[in-house]
């Protein structure tokens, strides 16, 4: 029965491999996003969008999760979820946030406009217009 | 008892149901396992199945053991397995019959039965989970241990000793531990395949063996009745 680490590894890989999102836009901490719920009422479904400033990620692969932030009426909600849940229909990126760490967490403490991130203009060569956000329009991609 | 199916542990994972919940599963690829002999009252006393799972290369094994399994039409196997059953249900089974998890597709519940992980020597808090002594309240160097074990007469030996199996510290771990009911997630054929719900004794790539459930937690017989209206 001595078989490799590696097909072990390989089970759990090619098991996960089904769940794990790989159209997934590039989310950084700082960003402020739109998530797509799929919210299920008797036979119908239809989609919830929550915006918020994502403010976490943690874990990898298949445990990846995400805290999104958002306030509402000077009360902060925070939503944790599953990057990689059925339930989440699509992710939309709005605006990159300008985070100089890797968790929000101070965020909570602030009150009113502090709690603003500056638009992120640094580190975005990579990537292509479209996914810049910055000085663009919210518009949803397609 | 019933017939168990021979397998390892691979590891733990989570998967999504339909319904977007997650649940926290362990995978455990369970055989082939291949019949290797059928015990019968006539004659051998008594009935019984003999699975056999597991390759192994033949030099590792001994002659007599490849012949036993050559006779089952089979390459040589590391781990053999006998269960008892009654006459009756031993007569659906034939030397050489592979079993596969197909045999326990429908099943909502099954128990694992696995060897635990060995902790070595431990202390009666982490054993037994005892509470210790006092932290404070003038306790020296005694924080960790078990207290007093007895008097001259406590145990009703009346002075001729402790009772057997007082609670002491020592080898906990590397024993025969069985998980009941434990939900059925997911049965993959193809691969061989049998996801069930929480953890199972053991390390992962250790032997388990896979059996229907044979006695259930009250709420799980609720729900399999539930789930068979």
């Amino acid at each position: 029965m001595a078989q490799s680490a590696n097909s072990q590894q390989s089970i759990l890989e090619r098991l996960n491999a089904e769940v794990i999102k790989t159209d997934l836009p590039r989310l950084d901490v700082g960003d402020t996003i739109n998530i797509h719920f799929r919210i299920v009422e008797g036979d119908k479904e239809r989609l919830q969008v929550f915006q918020g400033v994502l403010i976490s990620r943690s874990g990898r692969g298949i445990n990846e999760m995400m805290v999104v932030r958002r306030v509402v009426d000077d009360v902060g909600v925070e939503r944790i979820v599953p990057v990689n849940s059925p339930l989440v229909a699509k992710y939309e990126v709005v605006r990159k946030g300008d985070a100089r760490r890797a968790k929000l967490y101070y965020l909570r403490d602030r009150r009113g406009k502090s709690q603003r991130l500056r638009d992120r203009r640094r580190g975005l060569k990579h990537l292509v217009a479209g996914e810049r956000g910055v000085g663009e329009k919210a518009a949803p991609k397609a | 008892m019933a017939l168990a199916l021979l397998g390892k542990k691979i590891g733990m994972t989570r998967v999504y149901l339909d319904g977007g919940k997650s649940v926290p599963v362990t995978v455990l690829e369970i055989g082939p396992c291949v019949v290797t002999q059928v015990r019968t009252p006539d004659k051998d006393g008594y009935a019984a199945v003999q699975i056999a799972w597991g390759e192994m290369k033949a030099r590792n094994s001994t002659i007599p053991q490849i012949g036993h399994d050559a006779k089952a039409g089979t390459t040589p196997k590391r781990h053999h397995r006998e269960f008892r059953l009654d006459g009756k249900e031993t007569a659906g089974f034939e030397l050489g019959q592979v079993l596969t998890v197909k045999a326990l597709e429908g099943q909502m519940f099954v128990d694992v039965i696995g060897t635990n992980k060995g902790k070595g020597f431990q202390g009666t808090m982490k054993r037994h989970h005892f509470k210790g002594l006092f932290a404070s309240h003038g306790t020296e160097r005694k924080h960790r241990s078990p207290g007093s074990i007895g008097s001259l007469c406590s145990n009703r030996g009346f002075g001729g000793g402790l009772a057997k199996g007082k609670k002491m510290s020592g080898h906990m771990g590397d024993v025969r531990v069985t998980s009941r009911s434990m939900d059925v997630v997911r049965i993959d054929e193809a691969n061989n395949l049998l996801l069930v719900k929480g953890s199972v004794p053991g390390a992962n790539q250790g032997t388990v063996l896979v059996r229907p459930s044979t006695r259930l937690y009250r709420s799980k017989a609720k729900r399999l009745a539930a789930g068979a209206k």
